[in-house]
């Protein structure tokens, strides 16, 4: 038999039973389609998690508050209450921390904001000039916090986009207009790029002002909430992490680290946790998959095995024409090729479809990855294949008239 | 021209031996009209079979053409069926949902024809079998049963077979179309010079044939020459 009188009979054949060719390759679509956008959905969550956590900034040490205590009581009133750091810890930290890169204080607040006519309630971030390297802060117009602004008290104030929306109206230009917060105007010198709304806190809601002001005119005293510490690499947080602490437990005269009246929160922890939660999440999908190509897989075969007896007859009479047995694998196996391949093929589209449908509406960066690819498509197509030739080349060996009386 | 010698064919089943065919020796010259006859169970289908090369004998000689093919391999005997035997058979077995051409033209595709040859041929069959040229590009599920066995007898022409070998051709249609049918195989024979071997239960059909073999448990227990015939 000849390649070309094997394509056109195949084909022939195919269209034959367009139902049946059409229901196969249907199981097929399902089956690989599901399991790339499945895998493709769990990785891009997984990215956009990541993403989020490395948009508070990198590598950072987090100083906090410890629980306040008050002598001889057992009530405690919760992690960060007390108020225990100051910006002398954060100096000592940038002074005998070598291993710091750079050390940013913040003391956060919410108020009711007012402009002119307009109002909102919003974080108010007392922080220093450090604070954009820090948390990954980029400022699109006029210019962030100095040195100059903080150790003056200077009454600026930089504020994020939304905020910037909410008070003086969408894509406006407000520096040098002023805000007013707890009755203290403000002269506004700069805007933050819009960092979008994911992550923890949004950034982008925010008023930044310098650390010195928010103390004096808006908390009253000398505390921060938090010391922000950014190691050098990720390599030597574990080690600037136990510095800091040691260092602060000296400031605080503490010799018993049980008793620390603050607390280090590493990023590698939040990032550790993070990965294990949405490892979790890649493991559901993963099994979500691995069942849909089963039941997919299950699927295929009974369509094939299917096919295979309602046609022994047609292989009987193929064969008391003159097939001889390859003949008649080599047809069936390539109509199982055609259709797993054209049903493949179709299904990576779809997968990638429904990627693109995730990115686009749930804002997830779900991307198709070529692995998944290959193990849908090897899975579907190799069962698809074995469950189509190995029944045929069965009925290829039968007698021919065994297989003509066939029901 | 065919000739069996001592033709013995065993089917063992549960260690217990089943005697099919007890040492037949007949010959069929070329251009013969031949019925087989025998009630169900005498052993006709085993003898087509042999006869058909789809199956071999356990013991005795089957020449073919003067080639002894009672040992040849899977493969060898395709390949005489594909070239020097067409079939015709009870239920037709025509490819659902595909064109009568392409049914006919299937022989040659499993013979390697020459593309161009294949349709003039198929043509030809088809109006040798007597099927009308309109039905020639209709669905094969389109046809009535009679037209449907027509196309099965081209199919098996299209070759230019030594030997058709039909089996109950008539089994499946009424009295009227399978009279048609016969008639279109003793034209065959008659004018085309197609030895055909024609197996059947009914006393009737056989009547079609020049000479009738009648096959009881195994053995021949008459062979004679049919000049009565009724068609």
């Amino acid at each position: 038999m000849k390649n070309a009188d094997l394509i056109h009979e195949t084909i022939s054949s195919l269209l034959a039973n367009k139902i049946r060719s059409s229901l196969t390759v249907l199981g097929i679509v399902i089956g690989i389609g599901s399991v790339i956008a499945m895998i493709a959905i769990g990785q891009g969550a997984q990215n956009s998690i990541k993403a989020s956590i490395d948009s508070l900034g990198s590598n950072l040490i987090m100083v906090t508050p410890g629980a306040q205590r008050t002598i001889g009581s057992p009530v405690s009133a919760g992690r960060g209450s007390a108020q225990s750091l100051t910006l002398a810890d954060a100096a000592a930290i940038t002074q005998n921390v070598s291993l710091a890169q750079n050390v940013a204080s913040e003391l956060s607040g919410r108020y009711q904001v007012t402009a002119a006519g307009t109002n909102t309630n919003t974080s108010v971030l007392g922080t220093t000039s450090m604070y954009p390297i820090v948390r990954n802060i980029t400022i699109d117009q006029g210019v962030f916090l100095s040195d100059q602004h903080v150790s003056s008290l200077a009454k600026v104030a930089v504020i994020g986009p939304t905020v910037r929306d909410d008070l003086f109206g969408v894509g406006s230009s407000p520096i040098g207009q002023t805000i007013r917060i707890k009755k203290i105007d403000f002269k506004i010198i700069g805007i933050t790029v819009a960092k979008g709304g994911s992550g923890f806190s949004n950034q982008d809601d925010m008023i930044y002002i310098p650390i010195t002001t928010a103390q004096q005119f808006l908390s009253g005293n000398q505390y921060v909430s938090t010391i922000d510490v950014q190691a050098a690499d990720a390599a030597s947080m574990t080690e600037l992490q136990s510095e800091v602490t040691t260092l602060l437990l000296s400031q605080h005269h503490i010799s018993d680290p049980a008793l620390a009246d603050f607390s280090t929160l590493n990023q590698a922890d939040i990032i550790a946790t993070a990965s294990t939660v949405t490892g979790t999440f890649t493991i559901l999908l993963g099994s979500v998959a691995a069942i849909s190509l089963l039941v997919g897989g299950i699927g295929i075969m009974n369509m094939m095995l299917t096919t295979v007896t309602e046609r022994t007859r047609e292989i009987g009479l193929r064969k008391a024409v003159g097939a001889t047995q390859s003949d008649i694998s080599t047809q069936f196996l390539a109509e199982a090729v055609a259709l797993t391949f054209t049903g493949g093929f179709i299904g990576i589209v779809l997968g990638e479809l429904v990627a693109c449908a995730v990115r686009q509406l749930a804002g997830i960066a779900a991307s198709v990855s070529f692995i998944s690819i290959i193990l849908a498509f090897g899975v579907s197509a190799g069962i698809g294949i074995i469950f189509d030739y190995y029944p045929a080349r069965r009925a290829a060996k039968l007698n021919p008239i065994q297989a003509l009386r066939y029901e | 021209m065919l000739e069996c010698k001592n033709l013995t064919k065993i089917y063992e089943s549960g260690g217990e031996e089943l005697i099919v065919l007890k040492n037949l020796s007949f010959k069929i010259e070329d251009g013969e009209f031949v019925a087989i006859i025998g009630p169900s169970g005498s052993g006709k289908s085993t003898l087509m079979h042999i006869l058909g090369a789809l199956d071999t004998p356990t013991s005795g000689e089957y020449l073919f053409n003067g080639k002894n093919i009672s040992e040849f391999s899977d493969d060898e005997l395709a390949n005489i069926r594909k070239t020097q035997i067409g079939f015709v058979f009870q239920a037709f077995n025509l490819l659902p949902r595909t064109s009568v051409l392409r049914n006919v033209m299937l022989p040659l595709v499993y013979a390697d024809t020459p593309e161009a040859e294949r349709e003039p041929r198929a043509k030809e069959a088809l109006k040798n079998a007597g099927l009308d040229e309109d039905h020639f590009q209709h669905l094969s599920n389109q046809l009535s049963g009679g037209q449907m066995q027509r196309v099965a007898i081209a199919r098996a022409l299209v070759n230019n077979p030594t030997l058709i070998l039909a089996d109950e051709p008539t089994g499946n249609l009424d009295t009227k179309t399978g009279k048609i049918v016969l008639e279109t195989f003793r034209k065959l024979n008659k004018e085309h010079g197609h030895t055909i071997i024609l197996i059947t239960h009914e006393p009737d059909v056989a009547e079609a044939a020049n000479r009738i073999i009648t096959i009881r448990d195994g053995v021949i227990v008459e062979d004679k020459k049919n000049t009565h015939s009724l068609l």
